[in-house]
């Protein structure tokens, strides 16, 4: 099985969406001549023709509008925003019309699309380039909210994507684009929706995270293992669904719980999470739960970049931090 | 400005259809105000959630669908309710929308009709969506939009039509300038000299019509809409007319407008202007009136009745809407509500 990058198993699963459904379209500014901004596209456009692998003008809400005409129309759509931080103008389309068309007409039009958005930190990118505000997505009814961690899920859950009847927001870690390989079967195996994966076995606390987080928590993880602290973590994949079963399960055997967001941390995934903990497994905490999270602070500039983004030493001293509460 | 039904009923030039046809849409344009006295009557009546009246627009709704086929799309807003009705979009579903029951957003399968769109100016790209995908899936099906002025001043606006013009998507824009944007008029919302001139910025033609002529609406809708389906793009047109009524039944228009404007506009009226049109081509009589009357009633009292008849959604109607198959959060928030052991 080849390795690859997780920019290049997306490129993969878009290549294999593409030949095996007529319906598919993918557009957004600048992703056929060029292959965007992150390449992610690089050569659909030769291989499946200009008329499915559409350079549009660039405007969000013009993107994401026409991909929910095309979707209600009976084609399957899938529309690249930049970066996250361009997406807001695209907001409005996606709560007021997306999210909602399906409720709105009792399930007599529907919007089958993929919105996919480059997000977080960590490249030193310009201002705007950097958002993390996944929670917005997560906080609107209708939505689907999917975040990888992995070549091999960029891959199977974009498939799923690509096939689910409802709109799903594709959030992809910019700074994993190309910062680990993994195998990824080709053609990429779907991977289910709802389903937490299990990157690490412990049973002293568990740390749970999503897309770019995962790979500091399991750095973070073995810098523990190195002070004999054996931590679970939990790379959600999905925030809508949520793998509930899945949190509460590992906390309840652990007993300790950190959540790792990059996101701000007012109203954070991470809050929702936390909340969910103490509703369903508040006797089984021997610690109050820990959220290392981004602040409530405009992403800062490359220069400052990393008093913001979590790095492995504040996921280390909280997860330490939980280890001596009681 | 096209002007072909002159006020008093005399024509300035050739009717672009027949007095048949003339006659089938002159009775569309009285359900249609049926329809639409019954809605602010319930309202009042408190049977109805807001209502948005179209009186005085009925001709640019029901002129410009006529040109359409019955698989065409409209997509439309809360003001345009004949114009959804005209593309099959039953009556018993409008009212069921503005008694305050999603389920007023579903039309039969068939029916090419998005529920109305609430926001303002959102919806255009809309239809330049489906436009695209009906002609990426090689049907000759076209999609018309309808919005308002107000709409116009909207970002989404310039993206619909920079979209429809650089992709050349079979869309029909159909702009009813009304006057007032609730309270803002029209000359506060664009500085332009009409709504139709914008139309250049994009490439695209533009067209300005006097919107309460029924034959005028109709000779450029039919020209746009055979452009759509000859593949030669999108068109704008701008149908002047005038909301007679308030914006809906939460507004006071006296307090934006004066009475004598009114008085004008009701002197233009659309379907006065058809009557007076075939009752010299001898194709009008009080009986036919009153028969199209009491036909269009009772077809309203039936909608009402249906639609007043449904039980409302049970609450775990709500948690199924939102998704094909529904997540576990709303599973678990369904059973709260339902009484479970939390919340």
């Amino acid at each position: 099985m080849a390795e690859r990058n997780l920019a290049q198993a997306l490129t993969l699963a878009l290549d294999h969406i593409l030949a095996s459904d007529p319906g598919v379209l993918l557009l957004g500014e600048d992703v056929g001549v060029t292959g965007g901004v992150f390449r992610i596209t690089d050569g659909l456009q030769d291989k499946h023709g200009a008329d499915r692998v559409i350079d549009t003008p660039v405007a969000e809400s013009g993107i994401v509008g026409a991909a929910f005409g095309m979707a209600v129309a009976g084609l399957r759509p899938i529309a690249e925003i930049q970066f996250l931080g361009f997406a807001y103008p695209a907001y409005d389309q996606m709560v007021s019309h997306v999210s909602r068309i399906r409720n709105r007409s009792r399930h007599r039009f529907t919007a089958p699309l993929v919105i996919r958005i480059p997000y977080g930190a960590g490249i030193g990118a310009a201002e705007h380039h950097s958002e993390s505000t996944e929670a917005i997505f997560a906080h609107t009814p209708g939505l689907k909210v999917v975040i990888p961690s992995t070549p091999a899920d960029a891959a199977g859950l974009l498939l799923t994507a690509a096939a689910d009847p409802d709109p799903v927001i594709f959030l992809e870690p910019i700074r994993s684009y190309r910062r680990m390989r993994g195998e990824v079967p080709d053609p990429p195996k779907p991977v289910p929706f709802g389903e937490a994966a299990v990157r690490r076995v412990g049973s002293d606390l568990t740390l749970i995270a999503y897309g770019a987080m995962v790979p500091d928590v399991l750095d973070a993880a073995e810098h523990l293992a190195g002070a004999g602290i054996e931590a679970e973590v939990l790379d959600l994949r999905t925030l809508v669904p949520l793998d509930i079963d899945a949190v509460i399960g590992s906390v309840a055997r652990t007993g300790r719980a950190a959540i790792i967001q990059e996101g701000h941390r007012t109203c954070g995934f991470a809050a929702e999470l936390a909340a969910t903990i103490q509703e369903e497994a508040l006797y089984s905490l021997e610690a109050p739960v820990a959220r290392v999270t981004g602040w409530d602070t405009v992403v800062p500039l490359r220069r400052a970049e990393h008093h913001y983004v979590p790095g492995v030493e504040r996921i280390v001293a909280a997860a330490e931090s939980v280890m001596a509460g009681s | 400005m096209l002007e072909i039904l002159r006020p008093d009923g005399s024509l300035d030039g050739d009717s672009p259809i027949s007095l048949a046809e003339t006659r089938r849409l002159y009775a569309a344009m009285i359900s249609a105000r049926t329809y639409d006295h019954k809605g602010t009557a319930l309202q009042k009546q408190g049977r109805l959630a807001t209502y948005a009246s179209f009186e005085g627009q009925e001709a640019a709704q029901v002129g410009a669908v006529a040109s359409l086929q019955p698989d065409d799309w409209v997509v439309a807003t809360y003001r345009d309710a004949a114009a959804m009705w005209m593309q099959g979009y039953p009556w018993v579903n409008l009212f069921l929308g503005r008694t305050g029951d999603e389920r007023g957003g579903s039309p039969p399968e068939g029916v090419n009709v998005l529920p109305p769109s609430i926001t303002v100016g959102a919806h255009m790209i809309h239809a330049v969506g489906i436009g695209w995908a009906e002609r990426h899936q090689r049907s000759d099906r076209i999609a018309m939009t309808f919005f308002g002025d107000g709409a116009t001043s909207e970002g989404d606006f310039h993206e619909a039509m920079n979209f429809a013009g650089v992709f050349q998507t079979p869309v029909v824009f159909v702009c009813q300038n009304n006057q007032y944007a609730i309270s803002t008029p029209r000359h506060r919302q664009t500085a332009s000299e009409t709504i139709a001139q914008k139309a250049d910025a994009y490439g695209i033609p533009g067209r300005q019509v006097d919107g309460n002529d029924l034959l005028a609406v109709r000779s450029a809708s039919d020209e746009a809409v055979a452009r759509a389906r000859d593949g030669d793009g999108p068109t704008l047109i701008e149908a002047v007319t005038f909301r007679v009524g308030a914006h809906t039944t939460a507004d006071d228009p006296g307090r934006y407008r004066d009475r004598a404007e009114e008085d004008e506009w009701r002197g233009r009226d659309p379907i006065d202007r058809v009557r007076r049109y075939l009752e010299g081509a001898g194709e009008w009589t009080a009986e036919w009136q009153l028969e199209l009357e009491e036909e269009a009633a009772a077809e309203i009292e039936a909608a009402i009745a249906e639609a007043e008849a449904l039980d409302p959604l049970e609450a775990a109607d709500l948690f199924a809407g939102m998704f094909a198959t529904p997540t576990v959060q709303l599973e678990r928030q369904r059973t709260m509500l339902g009484g479970g052991s939390h919340g």
